[in-house]
């Protein structure tokens, strides 16, 4: 399914990091960065929440608006009944919407706000995501201190929380088309090589979206998905040339690029709802805006899994969601 | 595309373990906590007078309490990560993993989350290593009778 829009831009942005995410190569981009991973709250969960909100905060000083003058905030992160987003939303007091995801969950929030601005039904809409590296390794994973062995496959999940302003002023960069993907599945059942899980949804996310749009993949400047990893990157080139005879040529995956991915001990690279929106609102929409990228296809990928589901050996379903973007002219 | 073409094409993709080095990482650093571990009983023999079977018990409070303490000063994981089976197998590991539990639901509360989570990972490890204990206390009897 894909959606066209002619007046929907995303006209400002704001990032909040940990410490891992600031000594990486955008650590100065991001518009906060702490140093601990508590920011001075006393749980990772009340941490991941203030991520959201300091994020919104920020953003509405950029644009210099009160949380009274936006119609709706949509938000999305990976910890149990929407923890953060529904926690943070509780402060801020703006209409809010919970959507989930997983990793998927930026381009999701951000073509449901895209299709309610389209349609003139909201003026604007704050979009936000998050996700932190200690809360999700306590959900999902081991507990944090146990630092038990994990294959190379494995990502490292992002500290951080990432929130745009979406308006129909034709200001910052317009999202021209969004692709609503479908579940897919092929028998992974791995939840360490989440690159696998995912590879066939955004393969199948990017194939739809240039069927629908009638276009050649060479109509955009750069493809990014966010977050197969560094061997989920390789796996879907071949993939995608074998079942769709697309090549992937100017192509990346913001999980290899959100970390130095080779002097940080990430193992595959970044993961989580924020590696996408943190790579795109720092070095991508900088790229647009010194039009180095006028047409960006961005695919965020989500891994649909359960820790109770991958115990009771289920295969794990995946999804992925592609929104393009482009420079104003 | 089928899934077991997929499963072709993602084992092309997933790099393999270095499972010889690791084997021998974990070979080395077990060995060396057997090394501290008979240190110990042979120091509380020696120089407190502790009978052997007693010396044993004090060597393990010993090593417990100093695996729970580097984990709760934050570098003990480090560690595992490195040692991998040479540190989670012996005593320490056990403390370990406990004590790490305990530490991410400390904010939870003494009893739903302390209480509740710290045998989330050494559950499994008591219930079948009592388990076993019964299975091969049982054959051993069968086998070799009771005066073995």
């Amino acid at each position: 399914m894909t959606f066209k829009y002619d007046n929907v831009y995303i006209n400002n942005w704001a990032t909040v990091t940990g410490p891992y995410e600031k000594n990486g190569p955008f650590g100065n981009l991001f518009d906060k960065s702490y140093d601990d991973l508590y920011f001075d709250t006393k749980t990772w969960e009340d941490a991941e929440s203030k991520l959201i909100s300091d994020s919104v905060n920020i953003l509405l000083k950029k644009i210099n608006k009160k949380t009274d003058d936006i119609d709706l905030m949509i938000s999305g992160d990976l910890l149990n009944q929407l923890t953060s987003s529904n926690y943070a939303a509780n402060e801020l007091k703006i209409p809010f919407m919970g959507v989930y995801n997983a990793c998927a969950t930026s381009t999701l929030a951000l073509t449901l706000a895209a299709n309610m601005i389209d349609k003139d039904q909201i003026k604007n809409c704050i979009v936000s995501v998050s996700s932190h590296n200690n809360a999700a390794e306590k959900q999902f994973r081991y507990p944090v201190e146990y630092g038990g062995p994990k294959p190379k496959t494995t990502t490292f999940t992002v500290t951080g929380g990432a929130s745009s302003y979406l308006s129909s002023e034709k200001v910052g960069i317009k999202i021209e088309s969004a692709t609503i993907g479908k579940v897919m599945e092929l028998g992974v059942k791995d939840a360490y090589n989440m690159g696998a899980v995912m590879t066939p949804a955004c393969a199948y996310t990017i194939y739809k979206h240039l069927k629908d749009t009638n276009r050649d993949i060479s109509y955009y400047d750069k493809v990014y998905s966010g977050d197969l990893g560094r061997y989920g990157k390789d796996l879907i080139k071949e993939y995608m040339k074998t079942e769709y005879g697309i090549e992937l040529n100017n192509y990346d995956d913001t999980a290899c690029m959100i970390y130095n991915i080779d002097n940080q001990k990430v193992y595959a690279g970044g993961s989580g709802p924020a590696c996408l929106p943190l790579v795109a609102y720092t070095h991508i929409f900088k790229e647009m805006q010194e039009h180095n990228l006028k047409k960006v296809l961005l695919v965020a990928t989500g891994s649909l899994h359960s820790v109770s589901m991958v115990n009771e050996k289920h295969t794990i379903p995946s999804i992925a969601h592609a929104i393009s973007l482009e420079v104003i002219e | 595309m089928e899934k077991n073409t997929y499963k072709q094409i993602v084992k092309k993709y997933t790099p393999k373990e270095n499972r010889l080095f690791n084997g021998f990482v974990a070979f080395v650093s077990g060995g060396l906590m057997g090394v501290i571990g008979q240190a110990l009983v042979t120091f509380y023999e020696r120089m407190l007078d502790v009978p052997n079977k007693e010396a044993l018990s004090y060597m393990m409070i010993t090593l417990i309490f100093i695996g729970c303490l580097l984990t709760c000063l934050g570098f003990f994981d480090k560690w595992v990560h490195f040692c991998k089976a040479g540190l989670f197998v012996p005593i320490t590991g056990f403390a370990h993993a406990m004590q790490s539990a305990a530490l991410d639901y400390k904010k939870e509360g003494l009893v739903t989350g302390i209480g509740a989570n710290m045998f989330k990972l050494t559950g499994s490890v008591i219930i079948f290593g009592v388990v076993s204990a019964y299975v091969f206390g049982l054959l051993r009897f069968i086998l070799f009778g009771g005066n073995v």
